[in-house]
């Protein structure tokens, strides 16, 4: 049943909402995790954000693709709630900081086991329009007993213009998402940052909506 | 099944044959050298079929879904000419009002109203969108906004809803009908840029423009404009109320106008450092890399034929 949901919600509605008002210059689709376990580690402007990443993937693998996102906000009340799970299958995760780490991690970790591939936003948050945020270092203690597992950096660009933070009004532009190489195995929270960020760098390089907006 | 006048079925069916020869070369090609790597002949030949079959297809199907093509075709190249712009956030608003233009501007083309197809993107749409800014009330960089801005929905949406004004004029060609005229647009400025590029791998020797666009001779200009105006002399009692001389003319105008459009584009790119305004068409780019020549060729053809044939 969710998964039918969450087949017909971008089959009819988001891919071609994407397709067709956004557009899309996708580079190094290729290099997208075709199974799981695996983590796509993208940077976040935009709620667009994660509906653009989702449809790129086919919509019989689609099941697979579960985005991490924040607690108190998608499950603020029943119906976004109710959305959130249904259509989009979020992992929720509590950004007060108040949980044990393992606790924290518990939905995730299963989700791994079963093959899942989930989308991670390592800002935290969708910050500035188009600008990358502090990464933090989630990601690392997340995976920290499965170090193995390949972290995909995907860069997306211009998605800040077509529906910033704090606007309703979607306006049309195309945007950019480059898909990175996995990156090498991390030996610590530190440096899968530091790989992330250079990741992330060369990767806006590739954007041809890189003009700065201000 | 489609009701398709003569002369333009004919063109139609070369234009397709065109299409099976180069794909039978690319064939041959592979066949020849299998070791070299041919993916982008192959994408920008598949893209061709692509193009050209939803072309012929909204074309033949009825007038007004090929007038409603040519405002999404606008669209398309709106949405990523300002993509790659350099447009503030707070322009969001403005760039919304812009998108607004193009339905209307269509609209105008399908009812046949002139006056206001010729003027609404020139006057009306030039005024409106910087006070739609000054009430957004960023000043800071406020010039350039509201001249790219502008800039863009002229060459994007004015330039291009040409082409589908050409169907709303009276048939002077009853062999080919409404569709000649647009066919016959397509294709010169089409060949012409194929032709340019032949003539100057051939024989290209003395650059004419290397800070712009390297790859650009003399030898390839004087070639593909002397042979557009020729064909298009040909062409044009076929397709089009021109006689052969009035379409040498019309193909002087296209070979020489498609250039200059390549090469306006192509400053923009080389400016802001990208190759490829887009992914959109596999083996072509974007939507622009595709109609930079038409982009001048559709208005300059429309109004030579306009003051010559009507």
């Amino acid at each position: 049943m969710q998964r039918l949901a969450k087949v017909v919600f971008f089959g009819l509605l988001v891919k071609p909402l994407v397709l067709i008002v956004l557009g899309l210059n996708v580079r190094g689709r290729e290099r997208l995790p075709r199974r799981g376990p695996a983590v796509i580690a993208a940077n976040h402007n935009s709620h667009l954000d994660v509906l653009v990443l989702m449809s790129l993937f086919p919509l019989r693998q689609l099941h697979r693709v579960r985005p991490v996102a924040a607690a108190d906000y998608f499950l603020r009340n029943p119906l976004i709630s109710w959305f959130s799970r249904t259509c989009i299958s979020i992992i929720p995760i509590d950004r007060s900081g108040h949980a044990e780490q393992d606790a924290l991690f518990s939905d995730c970790q299963q989700a791994l086991d079963q093959n899942a591939i989930l989308i991670i936003f390592p800002e935290g948050s969708r910050g500035d329009p188009e600008k990358i945020g502090k990464i933090r270092k989630g990601i690392f203690y997340l995976l920290k007993e499965r170090l193995d597992t390949p972290i995909v950096p995907v860069v997306m660009h211009g998605l800040g213009r077509a529906l910033p933070r704090g606007e309703a009004l979607l306006v049309p532009f195309n945007c950019d998402v480059v898909v990175g190489e996995p990156l090498p195995r991390p030996e610590s929270a530190a440096q899968l940052t530091r790989q992330l960020g250079e990741a992330f760098t060369a990767q806006l390089e590739q954007c041809v909506t890189r003009q700065e907006v201000d | 099944m489609f009701d398709l006048p003569a002369h333009s079925a004919y063109a139609m069916a070369a234009v397709l044959g065109l299409l099976v020869i180069a794909s039978f070369i690319r064939l041959v090609l592979r066949k020849r050298n299998p070791d070299k790597d041919y993916t982008e002949l192959r994408q920008r030949i598949q893209s061709w079929w692509w193009m050209v079959g939803v072309l012929f297809v909204v074309l033949a199907a009825n007038k007004n879904l090929a007038i409603a093509f040519f405002g999404f075709l606008s669209f398309l190249a709106l949405k990523e000419f300002l993509s790659i712009l350099s447009v503030r956030q707070a322009d969001r608003r403005a760039v919304f009002w812009a998108y607004v233009a193009i339905p209307l501007q269509y609209y105008w083309v399908s009812i046949g109203w002139y006056g206001m197809f010729i003027v609404f993107v020139p006057v009306f749409v030039f005024l409106f969108l910087p006070m739609r800014m000054v009430l957004i009330g960023e000043t800071k960089g406020f010039i350039r906004s509201a001249g790219t801005l502008h800039w863009a929905v002229m060459l994007t949406v004015f330039s291009i809803s040409h082409i589908a004004y050409l169907l709303t004029l009276p048939v002077k060609n009853l062999d080919a009908g409404a569709l000649g005229l647009v066919l016959f647009i397509l294709f010169m400025t089409q060949f012409n840029d194929v032709c340019q590029y032949v003539w100057g791998k051939m024989l290209g020797r003395h650059k004419i423009i290397p800070k712009v666009s390297p790859n650009k001779t003399w030898e390839g200009f004087i070639g593909g404009v002397g042979t557009i105006t020729l064909c298009a002399g040909f062409a044009a009692p076929l397709l089009t109320p021109l006689t052969f001389n009035q379409g040498l003319g019309a193909g002087l105008l296209i070979g020489i106008g498609g250039f200059i459009g390549d090469v306006v584009i192509s400053s923009v790119k080389r400016d802001l450092q990208i190759k490829d305004t887009g992914t959109l068409i596999p083996g072509h780019g974007g939507i622009l890399d595709r109609i930079d020549s038409l982009l001048y060729t559709a208005p300059l053809f429309f109004h030579y034929l306009y003051y010559v044939a009507y």
